[in-house]
Formats: structure tokens, C-alpha cells, sequence
């Protein structure tokens, strides 16, 4: 830690992003308890606008090379910044899926917005975080914002119970990441990523505690990213949710969650790879089994998706795991697309519910094609690239990552992934049979404001052209890696 | 001096302490916890900690402790009931405070005294240095940790508040105007034959 201070303004711009997320959800904050019912719009459009300034200030900040700023507390790079742009992109989106089905709901309210911007900001900080202090501080922000929305429900006895069992569950693992941390502190007597990778590159008699403090932190990260056995909490929190704050989890904060991954494991501890990969790989394996397997015998379609996030999660550390550059940006790749597909999938749950009617069943997307052959086509095209059909992108994300566990010399590891991503296709391609060959039981016109339908057109059609046409996306993630 | 000073506050504090687990009136207990935060405060003084001394006095004497106090004034705690269960949990309740007590002397008695850091080495006030840190290199995780409070406190009267159709009140315009046929009914029954 460099305790001689010198303040510079161009630290202060590095930080614009998150500054300008700071002060604008403080605004919005104010602004919206002076607006009446009927305004409500205005707060929507003001979040909105906030999230593409951030987006627009993290390209602007956009790093030639990786630098370290505010006494070391704040690193920007090429990882960070395309991170947080698919941060705020994701985050955009979903608060326009999120509108309708809040406003039949009377929960379009003003916190939604501002718990969701002090949720992008403490993605942005775990992001770009380069200090354990700064990593627990950002987790902290973003899991608090979420407790919140996850409650927001309040007459709904299942979100109360998922908000109770989702701060009870990620308590403990905050505690577990801090007595992680707290070890690595005492070990190195640093807070700061790059001293504690010095202080571990030159004492090695030390390993022995340091990989128990490795323990902790890897638990804490396992509980955050909801990998096998840390998962408990995700398929309850994710049916109890109001579905647009299950969109909301299920999308952007695995984002953050890899973020944090990189910057503990790989920035902090990269000498104890050869300990962690271990770890990795059991959760990992674990977390393809259950998720895959348990996720056959789900009837809430909320609750498949849980499931099927937590074999994604097993997917998305196969590459962190392999330790290599290329891995690093595989998982990156898988990470961002993974988010895109969640976050379709939740929005055709939004489609389909409306005021006093929740679709999360699987029955409910029974002739879905008879209904509307245009969401049944979205649907379908996010369903095959989760299972992982070419030429969905689905099918890229899981290649990249498979590839590079192949020529890690993990062919047995890349085997079990392929196989329970076989298994795992069964609960996806039974979404497409009740879609096209059920008949329909309920005949209700599916109804959405315009921007909803665009967004989730464009939504799906990206899935398909990314997949048709997926180098940039990958080529962008190897980049940021520093690989051409 | 300073000797003499410390000591009255060791004492006081000691005797404070010692009060707050063998008086009988949980108001007292508190009151005597009070006492004993202000003792510490005054000898953490002694010690050049000033900042700390304040912190204690405002957050712990001025915060903590008064909520403390009504609470244990509203709720009705039985004493001879918390006193029952002495004997069952004393063999459990000695050897957990026996083996704390244990690893604090090998603590304590491990414990090197660092001669370099002695008090003649602080010039700045704790007080100053400390908000030199924290504007400067600590601004960042500052900042974050009052945004973390605010959505704490955003969460909090989300959660709880109730507007408009939970709250109850008056109406003083709609209740002058009420008339006799808002409020009294009659109503003609047949008579009941007495038993």
C-alpha cells in the first residue's frame, strides 16, 4: 500500500462510470420521492439513461493498458471495461423487461431503479476491484441492493422466504470470503492484490496456510457463483423472486462473480493455481451432475432455470480452472454468453405472466407455437443454444471452453461435460416438445408494450447471429486477455 | 499524575464492570455498562487514542447504550426465570469460560511488545492522522461503504413503510359534517314474550 497520497484528477476520470453511477442513483433517489404516481415513467427513463452514461464513460475510459489508480484500490482494464459494458447493457435490459410485469403488480415503484443502479455500482467496483477491501465492499453493495429487491414483494410469503433464506445463506458466505481474507491479510500483511502476489511468489514455506486460507475464499466465491455443493440457495431464491429480479440475479451478477473470481484467483493467488484448479474441479464436476441431473425432474420453469444456471456455473469455471490465458478468456466468453441466455429465458416467463397470473410452470408453455409462433421461435432459439445445439451460441461458448480443457490435458474432465451436457439437453428440448406439439390450455392473448417485444426479438436474434457469426464476440474476450 | 489517573480509572472501570454481572436491576446493569465505556474511554485518552475514546463515547455511551436502555425498559424480563437454568448450565458454562480464559493468558503471555512502537513515536493526533488516511488513500472504500449504508437504509423503509392505504387517520372535515342517520339505526323488532 502506498501510503503517500497524491491526488490526481485523472484518477478522478478513470472513475467516471462509477462516480456518475453514484451520484445519478443518489438523484434518482430524491427525485422519485417528489414524483407523483403517475411520473413514475420519468424515474425509469432517467435510470435508463443513466446506465448508457456509464456504458458510454467506460468506453470513453476504454485502457490501452491495464493501470492501477486511487492508491492502488482501483485497476482499469481491458477485462474490466468489456465487462462492465455487458454489465450496463444487461442491466439496461432488464429493467425493460421488468416494467410491465412490475406495473401489474404494483411494485413499479422507485426503489426498484435505484436498488438496481446501486447494484451495477457494486458490480462495477467488484469488477474493477484491485483490493480485497474493494472486492468485499462491492459484494457487499451488490448483495445488499439484491436482498432488498428479492423482498420487495413484501405480501408475497415465497419472496419473503427467499429474500430471508438468500441473506441468511449469503451472510454466511460473505463471512467465509472475509475469514478467507483475513487469513490472506495476516499472511501477507497486505489488502492489495498485487503486494499479496508478491508476498506469495517469494515465501513459499507459507503455502501450507495459505491454501487454507485459499479454502475460504474459494467457499465464499463457490456460495456467491451458486457452484455444487454452495447451491443451495439458488433454485428457492429464484422461484421465490418477483421473476424480473430473478432475471436480474440470474443475468449481470454472474458477471461480477467471474470478475471477482479473476481478480482473487488469478490476480491475487495465481502461485497457488495448482491448489485452486483442484478445488475448481470438483465444484465444477459436481456442479454439472446436480445441476443437469436434478433440473430433469423440475416442473417450475423458474426452478429448471435454476438448475440449469448452476450446471452453467459447473461449465463457466471449467475454463478459470485450466489456468491459462485462453482459459481465462473461454470462461469470459461462456460467462457473457450464459448471462444473454438467462436473462431471454426469464424474459419469456415475463411475456407470459400478467397481472394476477404467473407463468412459471412448464405446463405453461404448453402451445406456445399455436399462441404466438414468433415467441415460440425466440424461445426456441434460447433453449437450443442452452443446451448447446450448433449454431446457437450456446454451442460456441461450451466449444471454447471445452477446447481449452482438451488442450489443458483434461480430456477426462472435457468427457463428464460433454456427456451431462447431453443429459442436460433432455430438459431443454422437452421446453421446445410442450412449445410445438402440446395443445394449448389457456388461450390468452400474450400481450407486452412494444419495447418489451423489441427487446426480446432482439434478444433472441442475437443468440442466433452471434452463433452464425461468433469471432468478434470471442475474438474480443481472447483480446481482453491480452491474446490476439 | 498520569499514574494516579489511570489507576482511578482502572479501578472505577473494574468495579463497573464487575457490577454490570451481579447487580440485580437489568436498568442498573445497563447503567453501569455506561459507566464502565466512559472509564475506558477516559483511559484509552491516557493513551494518546483519542479518536478511539470519542468513537466510544458517541457511538457506544451516545448510540448503542440508550438503545440498550429502552429496550430492556420495554420488555418485561423475568429475572427469577433467566436464574433457573444456573445449575444445569454451570459445568458447561465454567469450561467454556475456562478454556477462553486459557487461551487468553497463552495469548497475552505469547505476546512480544514491539519496542520500536512506543508512544513516544506518535506525533499527529490519531484523530488527524486518521482522517488523513481515509480522505486520501481510503476515499474510495469510504465512499463505497457510505453507498452500501445508504441502500441499507433505501432497503430498510422499503421494506417497512406502509403508505397510504395501511396508515389511519382524521378527518375533521368528514367528521363535523356527520348527521344522526350516519350512526344511529332503529330498528323495530317484535316483542319477546318474557320467560
Amino acid at each position: 500500500m502506498d501510503t503517500t497520497f497524491t491526488f490526481a484528477m485523472a484518477d478522478l476520470g478513470v472513475l467516471a462510470p462509477e462516480i456518475l453511477l453514484l451520484t445519478m442513483a443518489s438523484l434518482i433517489l430524491v427525485i422519485d420521492v417528489y414524483l407523483p404516481e403517475r411520473m413514475r415513467e420519468f424515474t425509469f427513463q432517467l435510470s435508463q439513461s443513466t446506465l448508457i452514461g456509464a456504458a458510454l464513460l467506460v468506453f470513453a475510459t476504454y485502457p490501452t493498458q491495464s493501470e492501477v489508480v486511487m492508491s492502488g484500490m482501483y485497476v482499469n482494464d481491458a477485462m474490466g471495461a468489456v465487462l462492465k459494458l455487458f454489465i450496463s447493457l444487461i442491466v439496461f435490459m432488464s429493467f425493460i423487461y421488468a416494467r410491465s410485469y412490475l406495473r401489474a403488480r404494483d411494485l413499479y415503484k422507485g426503489e426498484f431503479f435505484v436498488l438496481g443502479l446501486f447494484a451495477t455500482l457494486g458490480m462495477f467496483v467488484m469488477v474493477s476491484a484491485h483490493n480485497l477491501l474493494m472486492v468485499y465492499l462491492g459484494l457487499e453493495l451488490l448483495s445488499l441492493s439484491l436482498y432488498a429487491m428479492v423482498a420487495m414483494h413484501r405480501d408475497s410469503a415465497n419472496a419473503t422466504e427467499a429474500a430471508m433464506k438468500y441473506f441468511v445463506l449469503g451472510a454466511l458466505a460473505s463471512g467465509m470470503l472475509l475469514y478467507g481474507m483475513s487469513i490472506l491479510y495476516g499472511l501477507t500483511n497486505s489488502l492489495d492484490l498485487s503486494e499479496i502476489l508478491t508476498a506469495m511468489q517469494a515465501d513459499s514455506e507459507q503455502k501450507m496456510v495459505m491454501v487454507f486460507a485459499l479454502v475460504f475464499i474459494v467457499i465464499g466465491l463457490a456460495f456467491k457463483l451458486g457452484a455444487v455443493p454452495f447451491h443451495m440457495w439458488i433454485p428457492d431464491v429464484y422461484q421465490g423472486a418477483p421473476t424480473p429480479v430473478t432475471l436480474f440475479i440470474s443475468s449481470a451478477p454472474k458477471l461480477a462473480a467471474f470478475a471477482i473470481v479473476m481478480r482473487l484467483l488469478v490476480d491475487g493467488m495465481a502461485p497457488l493455481q495448482d491448489s485452486w484448479s483442484g478445488m475448481l474441479i470438483i465444484l465444477s464436476v459436481l456442479s454439472m451432475i446436480i445441476g443437469n441431473v436434478v433440473a430433469i425432474a423440475q416442473t417450475n420453469l423458474k426452478r429448471m432455470l435454476a438448475y440449469s444456471t448452476i450446471s452453467h456455473v459447473g461449465f463457466l469455471l471449467l475454463g478459470v480452472l485450466t489456468g491459462t490465458q485462453s482459459g481465462y478468456a473461454a470462461s469470459m466468453f461462456y460467462t457473457i454468453v450464459y448471462t444473454l441466455m438467462s436473462m431471454g429465458g426469464f424474459a419469456v416467463i415475463l411475456l407470459l405472466s400478467r397481472a394476477g397470473f404467473e407463468a412459471e410452470e412448464l405446463d405453461d408453455l404448453k402451445g406456445l407455437y399455436d399462441r404466438n409462433s414468433w415467441y415460440a421461435a425466440i424461445m426456441a432459439i434460447l433453449m437450443l443454444s442452452m443446451a448447446g445445439v450448433p449454431p446457437m451460441l450456446g454451442f460456441w461458448a461450451k466449444w471454447a471452453v471445452l477446447n481449452q480443457i482438451v488442450s489443458a490435458g483434461l480430456l477426462w474432465l472435457a468427457i463428464v461435460a460433454v456427456v451431462f451436457s447431453v443429459v442436460g439437453a433432455f430438459y431443454y428440448l422437452r421446453v421446445l416438445k410442450l412449445m410445438y406439439f402440446d395443445k394449448p390450455e389457456d388461450n390468452t392473448p400474450i400481450e407486452a408494450p412494444l419495447d418489451m417485444r423489441l427487446a426480446l426479438s432482439a434478444n433472441g436474434l442475437a443468440i442466433l447471429a452471434l452463433g452464425l457469426l461468433p469471432t468478434p464476440l470471442m475474438t474480443l474476450c481472447f483480446s481482453v486477455m491480452g491474446l490476439s | 499524575m498520569t499514574k494516579i489517573i489511570f489507576y482511578l480509572f482502572a479501578l472505577i472501570l473494574v468495579f463497573a464492570a464487575s457490577r454490570v454481572i451481579t447487580v440485580r436491576n437489568p436498568v442498573h446493569a445497563a447503567l453501569f455498562l455506561v459507566l464502565a465505556f466512559f472509564s475506558s474511554a477516559a483511559v484509552w485518552l491516557l493513551l494518546h487514542a483519542e479518536f478511539l475514546a470519542i468513537a466510544l463515547v458517541l457511538v457506544y455511551v451516545g448510540a448503542v447504550m440508550v438503545l440498550f436502555l429502552f429496550v430492556v425498559m420495554m420488555l418485561d424480563i423475568n429475572i427469577a426465570r433467566t436464574r433457573e437454568g444456573f445449575t444445569r448450565y454451570l459445568p458447561v458454562g465454567s469450561f467454556v469460560g475456562v478454556l477462553i480464559l486459557v487461551e487468553m493468558v497463552l495469548v497475552v503471555g505469547a505476546w512480544k511488545t514491539d519496542e520500536s512502537a512506543t508512544l513516544s513515536t506518535v506525533t499527529a493526533p490519531n484523530t488527524e492522522s486518521l482522517g488523513n488516511l481515509l480522505y486520501t488513500v481510503y476515499l474510495y472504500p469510504f465512499e463505497i461503504a457510505a453507498a452500501i449504508l445508504l441502500v441499507a437504509m433505501v432497503a430498510a423503509i422499503a421494506l417497512t413503510m406502509r403508505t397510504k392505504r395501511q396508515t389511519k387517520a382524521q378527518r375533521p372535515e368528514q367528521q363535523v359534517r356527520v348527521r344522526r342517520e350516519d350512526r344511529v339505526r332503529l330498528v323495530n323488532m317484535p316483542a319477546e314474550p318474557r320467560d
